[in-house]
């Protein structure tokens, strides 16, 4: 059972159960962020439990700014938009504009971040940092959480930037895009949830 | 510069601990220096450790997962010998603080790192093969679940040497596993162990999920599937859905512990309530997931060894997605006691009685596939009918425990312990003893010793009986769990029977190493030549043992239910082929070992705080990573005539048979 | 025949091994207790109805059909029988039925939150558990004790149980059921003893290194025993208070009985006030940083009786 010289035979022979790869990957992608939904699930009912444990702080008054988050969801979403165009650019094929929307995509999700960072900056500085209270705890670990996702999602995005500058759109790059593309996508929706339930009804 | 980390952290003034270091350090030089000596680490890289197939890695998790049996056993001896001898109020010989770390270390270790890895391995080793297919869908991803398990025990042997382990439970409530109550490292080993390897059997729910669902040969439809992929598919779904959970929970905990939050602490609105809710929600479909698979395989060894069909195969597939289903809705029975009231409670009972149904109808089925057979009692077997009436003592009880009213008064005593045991070792563990005598075969190409295999059995199930029907008496007698010591004398002789139970249990576990030894030194003799040593029903037993490489050389096409016995009875050889083909195969990498070394690296400097060092050990971690994805030769082709030599071996063993 | 013989055999090892030894969950000495008991036994019966047969029908399928014996049937291909999926799906489902019913009522009827019916006045004990020992407060009575618990006979205990360290569980195996001890919450359990007598009490969830020494002695003592004891502690040198209270709770193993002849007021609330824990803010609206107002108008159900 040792490897063999390998033949540079690359006829794809179709077999039983073996599916195209890049069908494939997709699909076991899918169940993953399957899989990430109910973690951030998780962290949703754990906010759900402390939104009210305020132990003498803030709440959710008192220190979301609708307006902020607001620009902020607007980069996210534009984001989603530019990958959809990058998609839509590597079906056709077009290798230097699909370049380019993702260099828009990374420039919108790094300014979400940077607006993200800026946001918690504030808080600790004021003393409300996650270790004041369960409420700003909770609220730290999900929003945060989301972030750590994103941020994830832009190293990932410049690899594969470099990867398509270097090899150019090949099967296996574009596969690669594909899974970024639902991560991103359901990174929006995630956001989608976040501000509803911490943002918006945060301050009714 | 080194974080919390100094020659402290080394426990010189224990000396069990000390012993136990010297006497694993020696092993181990033994071991490394005899590897050395044969110069064999060329053979082990290339073969094993570099190895994305799907058998190699599935062996590797099994051997693992025994080395860590006699770690958790070693530590049930220790707590057995310490309640017999501290029960008149001596101190016993082991110190308290030690004791602590015993019993939560012996509950990590045999269900994260003797269980889990069990069912992974036989999961690994079949289901490929039962389904007709080549490997995995993902066989580096396959890998790297492997060697990320690895990290988490290694972690937690690591703690034995070098630190302390938590003192919490295996479940490590908080507050107490809050900085406040526990300052030390022990829960942050803890932390990252359980973290690191549950990211490898997330990724390994993804795995089997897919293989299942898309690479099945052509032919087998889901109802067509062996029961023990069935039972591999539940089991991935459980996977899937409750190990998020336990990601998210310990983030949480880690989070208190790291950055001084406040999910689960005292003060601040932190609500340990939370964390008991969710570290069960996840707990529960866990010990789901470690009974399923050994379900699989008492479905395949009944109907196998009593050459005859499975009963009620689709009344058994429906009862198994039903218990992967209502798994998830039971999971405050771990604490009615916690003060849910009346309605949570006893729905929450109601719920748990419901999953007895169709377990229960499991049981009826295996013991209607005996009905009217030919039942050959082989070891397999042997394992097959102790589970029965074992498991069925401790369904019973677990129902009891399901009634609120009488929780009350039994949770957290020994009665709770006799029960889980009594379905873990006598339903998990014999099933993965019956899967390991029965594919043990497939697997290495020859049988194991018989008799030796019949002794362990025997050993188990006496020491098992004499070992936990007294913990229900000690229940019954109002003594709880995880006493390091206590003064009533009226629960001495339960114990002592007890550490005799205990002693029996290692008669068999020594029988189990003796067999090993005597078998791979009588190999051949002992060796499997037709690959089907059972008369055999499933597809795995259509290929050679071991099988080659790439399982198949051609993927069959399947008819019926009991697929290969379908082939036997019409007389179908699997092998008569001229037109050899070539096989597109996945090739070997060591990325998944590189990057778990790095995760290793990492998550030891997180325990003791040396931040560079884990900053290196994440950002290597994802280098590895990103140049595993610039590998461009991640596959080959196993030319036709290599397939062609392998296959015609494979006729010859035949002819000799 | 057999099997009656089995039944009858196993029965009276049963009552041997039930009053030879000091099972406790079956010689039980409060009503609570009693109820729990009889449930577990009804419950076990219940079930006893599907696992004997199980497991009696393994040896009989095994032996009668084990593969030296030709005389026996060989059907290989039968794999399927309606009657018999209906018996086990049906009967398994039916035992749960009525257990289930069982459970919907005893849990009801057992709940620890729900006081007992008796003609007698309850009497009210705060639980505090510390580490690693219990303190009962008896706020009627203005007294407290360490690992003492002293009950007068048939008359209901209401207790009140909170914990001012890591989680934990109350209990009395010979009264009844447990219940969790945390911090900043109030649990509930009501108990009665039938009978005079000393029983143990333990803490019966590990929490800490004091965990095995965290037991305690429960006296169920007569009207006038009691009225004595309650003597003996207001004689007690000390009296409980915050300061008293704060060196009580350091952390010791194998606490000693102490008695203290006097307890400050709200002593009991102000532990459980000190986490946030159930008494959380509510939602505010105008003024969401004034902590202090929000702490009074709790949940008042959850709050004992205030002086």
């Amino acid at each position: 059972m040792s490897n063999i010289v390998m033949e540079k035979d690359i006829a794809h022979t179709h077999e039983q159960g073996h599916e195209d790869a890049g069908s494939l990957s997709l699909f076991g992608f899918w169940i993953y962020l399957m899989t990430d939904c109910i973690l951030f699930a998780t962290l949703f009912a754990g906010y759900a439990v402390l939104r009210d444990s305020v132990a003498g702080g803030p709440s959710s008054m008192d220190i979301f700014e609708l307006p902020y988050v607001l620009a902020e969801t607007m980069l996210l979403l534009l984001s989603s938009i530019t990958y959809g165009y990058a998609m839509l650019a590597m079906n056709h094929g077009k290798q230097r504009d699909v370049l380019r929307w993702l260099g828009l995509t990374f420039v919108l999700g790094a300014g979400f971040i940077a607006m993200e960072i800026n946001e918690f900056h504030h808080l600790i500085a004021e003393g409300y940092g996650p270790d004041r209270s369960a409420f700003l705890t909770a609220f730290f670990t999900l929003v945060g959480t989301h972030g750590a996702h994103v941020l994830t999602g832009l190293i990932w995005m410049a690899v594969l930037m470099v990867q398509v500058k270097q090899r150019g759109l090949t099967s296996t790059n574009a596969t690669r895009l594909s899974c970024l593309s639902l991560f991103w996508h359901f990174l929006d929706v995630v956001w989608i949830c976040v501000f509803t339930v911490v943002y918006l009804l945060g301050v009714v | 510069m080194f974080g919390k980390l100094s020659w402290d952290a080394i426990p010189t003034t224990e000396p069990i601990v000390m012993y136990t270091l010297a006497i694993v350090g020696l092993m181990g030089v033994a071991l490394v220096g005899s590897i050395t000596w044969k110069r064999k680490w060329g053979y082990l890289w290339r073969e094993w450790f570099t190895s994305v197939d799907h058998k190699k890695i599935g062996c590797m998790y099994i051997i693992v997962a025994l080395v860590m049996l006699l770690r958790g056993f070693s530590d049930a001896i220790m707590m057995r010998t310490q309640q017999a001898m501290a029960a008149s109020g001596g101190p016993g010989y082991l110190p308290p603080e030690h004791y602590d770390q015993i019993f939560t270390a012996h509950g990590v270790i045999m269900i994260f790192f003797m269980a889990m890895p069990f069912v992974v391995g036989l999961m690994n080793i079949v289901v490929p093969l039962q389904i007709g297919a080549r490997d995995v869908a993902y066989p580096f991803l396959n890998a790297l679940s492997f060697w990320l398990f690895v990290v988490g025990a290694a972690l937690v042997n690591i703690s034995l040497g070098v630190g302390e382990f938590a003192r919490t439970g295996w479940v490590a409530y908080p507050p107490l596993s809050e900085l406040g109550y526990s300052p030390g490292v022990g829960v942050d080993y803890y932390i990252w162990s359980l973290q690191i390897s549950g990211i490898g059997t997330l990724l390994t729910g993804v795995n089997f999920f897919v293989t299942i669902l898309k690479m099945r040969t052509e032919g087998m439809t889901l109802f067509k599937m062996p029961v023990f992929t069935w039972n591999a598919l539940c089991t991935s779904v459980l996977i899937l859905a409750a190990f998020p959970i336990l990601t998210a929970t310990l983030l949480m905990l880690t989070l208190d512990r790291y950055l001084g939050m406040h999910f689960f602490t005292n003060e601040a609105g932190g609500n340990p309530m939370m964390y008991v809710n969710l570290i069960w929600a996840w707990g529960h479909p866990e010990v789901y997931i470690l009974i399923l698979p050994a379900f699989g395989v008492f479905s395949e060894i009944a109907a196998t060894f009593s050459s005859k069909r499975l009963f009620g195969y689709v009344s058994l597939v429906w009862a198994t997605i039903a218990i992967t289903v209502l798994s998830f809705i039971v999971w405050l029975h771990h604490f009615f006691t916690m003060g849910a009231g009346g309605n949570v409670n006893a729905f929450f009972g109601i719920m748990t009685m419901i999953i007895a149904v169709p377990t229960g109808v499991k049981i009826f089925t295996w013991l209607f596939t005996m009905y009217r057979g030919r039942v050959r009692f082989e070891t397999p077997m042997l394992w097959t009918l102790g589970f029965i009436v074992t498991f069925s003592i401790g369904g019973m009880t677990g129902v009891l425990l399901a009634v609120p009213g009488a929780d009350f008064l039994l949770h957290n005593s020994l009665f709770l312990i006799a029960h889980f045991h009594n379905v873990i070792i006598g339903g998990a563990v014999f099933g993965y003893m019956a899967g390991l005598t029965y594919w043990f075969p497939k697997a290495f190409g020859f049988r194991l010793n018989d008799k030796l295999g019949r002794i362990a059995f025997w050993c188990w199930l006496v020491g098992f009986y004499f070992a936990f029907m007294p913990s229900y008496v000690l229940g019954f007698m109002g003594m709880t769990r995880r006493l390091n010591h206590f003064d009533n004398p009226e629960w001495r002789p339960w114990l002592l029977l007890e550490l005799v139970g205990v002693a029996i249990i290692l008669c068999g576990v020594a029988a189990q190493a003796l067999q090993l030894f005597v078998s791979i030194r009588n190999r051949h003799q002992y060796r499997d030549l037709t690959g089907d040593p059972w008369d055999g029903r499933t597809l795995e037993w259509a290929t050679a043992s071991p099988p080659p490489l790439y399982n198949f050389a051609e993927q069959p096409k399947v008819n019926d239910l009991d697929a290969y016995w379908g082939m036997k009875e019409r007389g179908v050889s699997t092998l008569s082929h001229t037109d050899y083909r070539s096989i597109h195969m996945p090739r070997n990498t060591a990325s998944g070992l590189v990057i778990s070394l790095f995760a290793l690296v990492c998550s030891f400097a997180l325990v003791w705080h040396i931040w560079w060092m884990a900053a290196f050990g994440l950002v290597a971690s994802v280098v590895a990573f990103v140049v595993r994805s610039y590998d461009e030769d991640t596959d080959y082709f196993v030319p036709a005539q290599e397939v062609a030599r392998i296959e015609t071996a494979r006729l010859k063993d035949l002819a000799e048979a | 025949m057999k099997r009656a013989m089995g039944y009858c055999l196993v029965t009276i090892t049963s009552l041997f091994l039930l009053t030879s030894c000091n099972l406790v969950v079956f010689n039980p000495k409060g009503q609570v207790a009693t109820d729990e008991r009889d449930l577990i036994i009804l419950a076990t019966g219940l079930m006893l109805l599907v696992v004997v047969p199980v497991i009696v029908m393994m040896f009989v399928f095994a032996y009668r059909y084990r593969a030296t014996n030709k005389k026996a049937r060989y059907s290989p291909r039968w794999a399927s029988s309606h009657k018999i999926e209906a018996v086990v799906w049906g009967v398994p489902l039916l035992i749960i039925i009525v257990l289930g019913w069982v459970t919907w009522e005893t849990t009801h009827a057992l709940d620890p939150y729900r006081p007992l019916e008796s003609d007698t006045p309850p009497i009210n004990v705060q639980v505090v558990a510390t580490d690693w020992k219990w303190l009962f407060i008896y706020p009627d009575l203005g007294i407290a004790s360490v690992n003492e618990l002293a009950l007068p006979v048939h008359t209901p205990v209401s207790f009140t149980v909170t914990s001012d360290a890591a989680m934990t569980s109350f209990f009395i195996p010979a009264l009844g059921g447990q219940i969790y001890a945390m911090a900043g919450m109030q649990t509930k359990l009501h108990l009665i003893a039938n009978e005079t007598g000393e029983f143990r009490g333990i803490a019966a969830n590990y929490n800490g290194p004091g965990f095995s020494d965290m037991h305690f002695t429960t006296l169920s003592l007569s009207t006038a025993d009691f009225q004595t004891w309650v003597t003996k502690v207001k004689g007690a040198a000390t009296s409980l208070d915050h300061s008293t209270y704060a060196q009580l709770a350091k952390p010791t193993l194998k606490h000693p009985v102490t008695y203290y002849s006097a307890v400050q007021e709200r002593l009991f609330l102000d532990i459980v006030d000190k986490y946030e824990g159930m008494n959380k803010a509510n939602k505010p609206r105008r003024s969401p940083l004034s902590d202090a107002a929000q702490r009074t108008d709790q949940h008042p159900s959850l709050l004992a009786e205030e002086r």
